[in-house]
């Protein structure tokens, strides 16, 4: 049986662009399961199939000192969802790199609950936004730390840049913790592209859409940079931030 | 080369430049000198084109062009350079990256070829080592974690890269300690002492003319050049200040 079509009174289907939803529910009601075993290593890059509308839902169960890395680059025309759920049993690490890049009347968006279980797991989320038009790009994060998971270490840092009065961006990191002796850290911002910055560029002789090319590249690609650079979706990155730019 | 007539300029709605007139030759450097809150940045903003430096009469011509109704970019590939005095940092965006880009854009505007990666990081290597200047700190990000010397430096570095016809210098020596004031003093003179080059040279203090020695001194107060000599204008302002200097 196919699992209930969301409404927007769920929390985490709040800013879904449920219309475009609708006629290809079936295909993604139900989530892929990944499962790494203990002391097991996973590393993944989820790029943009190119579709209009495109979801991808995950459950992801990392054993007893498993580590996950997670790149993805959400950018679709009409409506595109990264949806992760994620368990962290004992010293379970998992990292995910992720980018909303959007224009037009775009809504991306990504989704995580990352549930810490076991005790000493690390989880470190890093998402970048960069939004024109009229799109939407939003990051819906939970962390839950179970009563007994001690030590736990959690990092959100979320950032979106707005390149019109007519974008949107939501940042809503969540925390649900149930132990006392953890760390949780989050971080959110939402800006422009700095007038400075851009003005020092042109001064150098850059015309104002290569200034604007070059800054938003310093503002997103760092998510690549950290991770040994994956090529390919370094370069997704980019041909998508040029046809965002315009 | 560089000609301003009667400039007038604000600054949110305010008038900053009160009919600034100046010649700068070919071949020259001239100093202009003056108190806190005289104009001195807001001329440097003016000719280099930042938005919101709204000239309100009077005009600028450069190299027989008119400067005023070119873009900041167009600016920048006539030959203006303006150092900046709090030079501005770009996280994410390394040196070699920024520069090469500004290098290049300025090139095909001017209809010239493009340098290949490998012949620009030779040509940031022997300009940073002319300036005293570890090449590796061109891998970073532009003037991120720089001290306050170090992107003033770097500024010298980004002008003799981009090898401007005329520059205009704004406060390039506070922050310097005297060692570095001398190299950033020689390499002025090295990379912009030529015929067909000129130079605006903005400071408070006499200390690095002695090293870069102007052709001519002018004193800027509340908008307007109120005197003009050689440099012991400088020295003689330097010893009594402004308000005596003037009076």
């Amino acid at each position: 049986m196919t699992a209930p079509f969301p409404t927007h009174r769920q929390e985490e289907w709040r800013y879904a662009d449920l219309d475009a939803l609708k006629p290809v529910w079936e295909q993604f009601a139900e989530p892929m399961t990944l499962t790494v075993g203990p002391g097991e290593r996973l590393e993944e890059i989820w790029l943009p199939s190119g579709d209009d509308v495109q979801l991808r839902r995950v459950q992801l169960a990392l054993g007893s000192g498993a580590k996950a890395r997670i790149f993805t680059l959400n950018t679709a025309a009409v409506y595109g969802r990264i949806e992760l759920e994620v368990s962290l049993e004992e010293c379970a690490e998992f990292e995910l790199y992720g980018a909303n890049i959007g224009t037009g009347l775009s809504t991306n968006e990504i989704v995580t609950n990352v549930k810490h279980i076991g005790v000493g797991g690390r989880s470190r989320q890093t998402i970048r936004s960069v939004l024109n038009g009229k799109a939407v790009g939003s990051y819906l994060g939970k962390v839950e730390v179970a009563r007994g998971a001690q030590k736990t270490d959690a990092e959100q840092s979320v950032k979106a840049m707005l390149l019109d009065r007519g974008a949107t961006a939501n940042c809503k990191p969540e925390l649900e913790i149930f132990a006392d002796d953890v760390k949780c850290a989050h971080g959110a911002t939402v800006g422009e592209l700095d007038a400075m910055q851009l003005f020092y560029a042109e001064s150098r002789g850059m015309d104002p859409a290569a200034a604007r090319a070059l800054l938003l590249e310093g503002f997103a690609m760092g998510l690549w940079e950290s991770a040994g650079e994956p090529d390919a979706i370094a370069e997704a990155a980019r041909e998508a931030l040029r046809r965002a730019v315009g | 080369m560089l000609e301003i007539t009667s400039l007038h300029a604000t600054v949110a709605d305010k008038p900053i430049l009160n009919g600034v007139s100046l010649r700068v030759p070919a071949g020259e450097v001239h100093a202009i000198m003056g108190p806190n809150g005289s104009g001195k940045s807001t001329l440097a903003y003016v000719l280099a084109g930042r938005p919101g430096y709204e000239v309100s009469e009077g005009g600028v011509s450069f190299d027989g062009r008119d400067l005023l109704a070119m873009e900041p970019h167009e600016r920048a590939a006539a030959g203006l350079f303006l150092g900046f005095q709090y030079p501005v940092e770009i996280p994410g965006v390394s040196y070699l990256q920024f520069l090469r880009e500004s290098l290049n854009a300025q090139r095909r505007s001017r209809g010239e070829a493009e340098l290949s990666a490998g012949e620009f990081i030779k040509l940031a290597r022997e300009q940073a080592k002319l300036l005293g200047m570890d090449a590796d700190m061109l891998k970073r990000p532009v003037n991120v974690g720089f001290s306050g010397g170090e992107k003033k430096r770097a500024e010298m570095v980004q002008m003799g890269i981009l090898a401007p016809k005329f520059a205009i210098l704004d406060e390039t020596d506070s922050g310097l300690d005297i060692d570095a004031l001398r190299i950033v003093g020689d390499g002025i003179n090295r990379i912009m002492r030529a015929p067909d080059k000129g130079v605006l040279l903005i400071t408070h203090y006499e200390r690095l003319l002695e090293h870069v020695r102007p052709d001519r001194v002018h004193v800027l107060q509340a908008g307007k050049i109120t005197r003009s000599g050689d440099i012991e204008l400088a020295r003689e302002l330097e010893s009594t200040g402004y308000a005596e200097a003037v009076a």
